[in-house]
């Protein structure tokens, strides 16, 4: 595997392969010493034309604890910003030898567009591209929730596994990754939303899908509700009338925590808008699984830098 | 003035005869020869194409194409006439720019350039442009459309209809409700929302459809919907002109051959606008221009420089080349499929656009005294599609695609432009 562009890159063994590294980089992130010299002298350059600090920070924290060499290319407020194009920001990156890029654009398909280019030659890997993809987000999720699930996880995938995940579908690269992922490590996956939210092309390939979050509920007998983030934006462009009733119909909160029972777990792919998606009892409660996510995000993104870099076993 | 003949070339009816040339007209059709004698056996000589719908950029963006380069170009696909659409910078929205054009077009001397002028100021959907004046240009110009911008304003929509009337001109709408595609990258479907790229929906162009053949039939007035591309405008269509409103449709060639699954590659050669539709659309758009309901095939050929195609997606520029290559593509939907015949592709290519253009030397069968615009072309040829031919760009969707038939002279009022499958000058 050179590059991680889309979760459509991996087929299930693959994809289990780096779960079962990212468990064993999770023990080093338990260590006093959280360091592996396993990428000396390797250059891995993020990539940043959107602002995302959390996911920045979190592939900057793996790439370290591997030993890499990493910079940090900010394209707001550099030349990006002054009409310098993707092309030749890569060939700068080119030019001074990255082994990976990792790269969050604005627009849909600029990975696939980088790692299909012939501009560098180094891995490419998506850290969220427009609408499309979130290839670790995925990862990060899937291995969260396969923790939760399997005592030892080691080797196993989420056969069996309902998830429900609800929000924006249409706007969500986390949920085009999820769906994908999930469901190719064996899980049932149930999309809900508001009907202008929900394409009907993602509820195909899905399990099954409801325009309520209550329904939903009391049909799928649910082991996880995977909460997306509300972009404030599609309130104003109408694809539903007001927060409140986005809350009301949509919304995680302790009554329908209750209904869900004590063996559903919560997650959400962060940052949270409490009291929108999700409140505040729901997003602290025993069953969520959101701080777990965060954690997990730098040893996903450790197994993915190893696998990519190093020559990982599944090469 | 040369004198030629191409003897024993084929007819679209499917007869074998010579075509003599000589003062810029057909002398005659028959057995004789005069001056030069061409070899035409297996070859066919069809009207001089005509383009309804081309993109020459100039004035003002001259990196991408020229009336020059995009005549060559043109001659070299076979066509004797081309529509300059309106989009320059300054707009073709006076009688000055329009005259320009025409001029420019003249002095490369390769082909008819007739502009198309706006049917707004600017192309800004606010105000009438002065119609009358490019009406009344040495230009004389009788369509007029605001091409890669739709009237979408209905009242201003109905007043260019009604206006046009005076002249028998023509409005050219694109048809693209502009509420309904904001942002929009592809066609709206199952790979849009998996890619993630923005849709630009069916019912954007179908609802503009719907509501200007009814204004076409409250005017009374003559209504030509450019580049049609989903199934759906063809249905409104067929049903106008059951009702006989004057309503015509083109379609161009890539909207007959390509499919919204190729932006899978997220190569922006394929982003086009109105965009790459389903394999359900392009059947539908072949049966309609077989059966009539469509009545001509339009390049829409938009040339862009490379750096507006190299790059991510979203911010690619729409459009992709066609002059070359349409009427190959026009050869397989026509012919090589069966479907339909020679007398079907001529009024597709020529007849029908010259009718709708009110072009007086063109489109017409080839009879003695008329003026010389005629394509010869080996239906039998072959070739694999590669790099952007005599265009100033090479944004073509085609790279390593076979296509059937072969170009080999273009005249124009009786000299060579194109000759051997080559520029004559």
């Amino acid at each position: 595997m050179k590059h991680l562009v889309s979760v459509a890159d991996l087929n299930r063994e693959a994809a289990i392969a780096i779960l079962d590294t990212s468990l064993e980089m999770s023990e080093v992130n338990d260590r006093d010493i959280k360091k592996l010299p396993t990428l000396r002298g390797k250059t891995v350059v993020n990539l940043f034309f959107e602002d995302s600090t959390r996911t920045r920070i979190s592939f900057e924290v793996a790439a370290k604890r591997l030993s890499a060499d990493v910079i940090n290319f900010a394209a707001k407020g550099s030349s990006v910003s002054k009409g310098e194009s993707l092309k030749d920001t890569a060939q700068t990156l080119e030019a001074i030898g990255a082994d990976a890029v990792v790269i969050r654009h604005h627009a849909s398909g600029a990975a696939h567009m980088l790692a299909n280019s012939g501009w560098v030659k180094g891995s490419v890997i998506n850290a969220g591209d427009g609408t499309h993809e979130h290839p670790t987000q995925a990862l990060l999720d899937a291995f969260t929730l396969r923790n939760a699930i399997h005592k030892d996880a080691r080797g196993k995938g989420l056969d069996g596994v309902s998830v429900a995940i609800v929000g924006d579908i249409a706007h969500s690269r986390v949920a085009r990754s999820n769906l994908v992922l999930l469901k190719k490590l064996g899980a049932k996956v149930y999309l809900v939303g508001p009907p202008t939210l929900l394409p009907n092309a993602l509820i195909k390939q899905a399990d099954g899908f409801s325009f309520s979050l209550d329904e939903a509920i009391a049909t799928f007998e649910l082991d996880a509700v995977m909460m997306l983030r509300v972009q404030l934006e599609r309130m104003t462009a109408g694809f539903f009338p007001s927060e409140r009733e986005y809350a009301r119909i949509w919304g995680l909160n302790a009554d329908r925590l209750a209904m869900l029972g004590p063996e559903t777990f919560v997650m959400h792919p962060g940052p949270m808008n409490r009291g929108l998606e999700i409140d505040a009892a729901s997003a602290d409660s025993k069953n969520s699984l959101v701080l777990q996510q965060v954690a997990n995000g730098v040893s996903v993104r450790m197994a993915v830098l190893y696998h990519l870099l190093s020559g990982g076993e599944n090469e | 003035m040369s004198e030629f003949t191409l003897v024993n070339v084929t007819l679209a009816d499917g007869s074998v005869t010579n075509v003599g040339v000589a003062d810029g007209v057909i002398k005659f059709i028959g057995t004789e020869i005069v001056g030069e004698s061409i070899d035409s056996k297996g070859l066919m000589a069809l009207p001089g194409f005509v383009d309804l719908h081309t993109h020459l950029r100039e004035p003002g963006f001259e990196q991408s194409e020229t009336v020059l380069s995009g005549s060559r170009a043109a001659a070299l696909g076979g066509f004797t006439a081309v529509h300059a659409m309106a989009n320059t910078m300054p707009v073709a929205d006076t009688a000055g720019v329009v005259e320009q054009i025409k001029s420019l077009g003249d002095e490369a001397g390769l082909l008819e350039v007739q502009p198309i002028g706006a049917v707004t100021v600017g192309l800004g959907g606010e105000r009438l442009a002065e119609l009358g004046a490019m009406a009344n240009s040495r230009a004389k110009v009788t369509i007029f459309s605001d091409d890669g911008k739709c009237v979408s304003d209905p009242l201003l929509m109905r007043r260019a209809l009604a206006y046009v009337k005076s002249f028998d001109g023509v409005i050219a709408q694109h048809a693209q409700e502009p509420r309904l595609t904001e942002n929009s990258q592809m066609h709206e479907g199952s790979v849009s929302a998996e890619l993630g790229l923005a849709g630009w929906p069916a019912v954007a162009e179908e609802s503009i459809i719907a509501r200007d053949v009814l204004l076409a039939e409250a005017t009374g007035s003559r209504l030509h919907i450019c580049h049609l591309s989903t199934a759906g405008s063809v249905e409104i269509i067929r049903w106008a002109k059951q009702r006989g409103i004057k309503v015509t449709a083109e379609v161009t060639p890539h909207h007959l051959l390509l499919t919204d699954e190729l932006a899978r590659t997220y190569d922006p050669v394929y982003k086009v606008n109105p965009p790459l539709r389903t394999d359900a659309d392009v059947k539908a758009l072949r049966e309609a221009l077989v059966d009539g309901t469509i009545d001509i095939v339009a390049t829409d050929h938009a040339p862009h420089p490379v750096e507006a195609k190299e790059c991510e997606w979203s911010a690619a520029a729409f459009g992709m080349l066609g002059l070359e290559t349409a009427a190959s593509i026009a050869q397989l939907v026509l012919i090589d499929s069966g479907a339909s015949n020679w007398q079907r592709f001529s009024e597709v290519m020529s007849v029908n656009p010259a009718g709708i253009s009110r072009l007086e030397n063109q489109g017409q069968a080839l009879a003695v005294g008329n003026v010389a615009n005629i394509t010869v072309i080996n239906p039998t040829a072959s070739r694999v599609i590669s790099g952007g031919g005599a265009s100033k760009s090479s944004n073509q969707p085609y790279e390593g695609i076979e296509l059937p038939g072969a170009i080999i002279h273009t005249i124009f009022r009786g000299a060579f432009s194109v000759r051997d499958s080559k520029l004559a000058k």
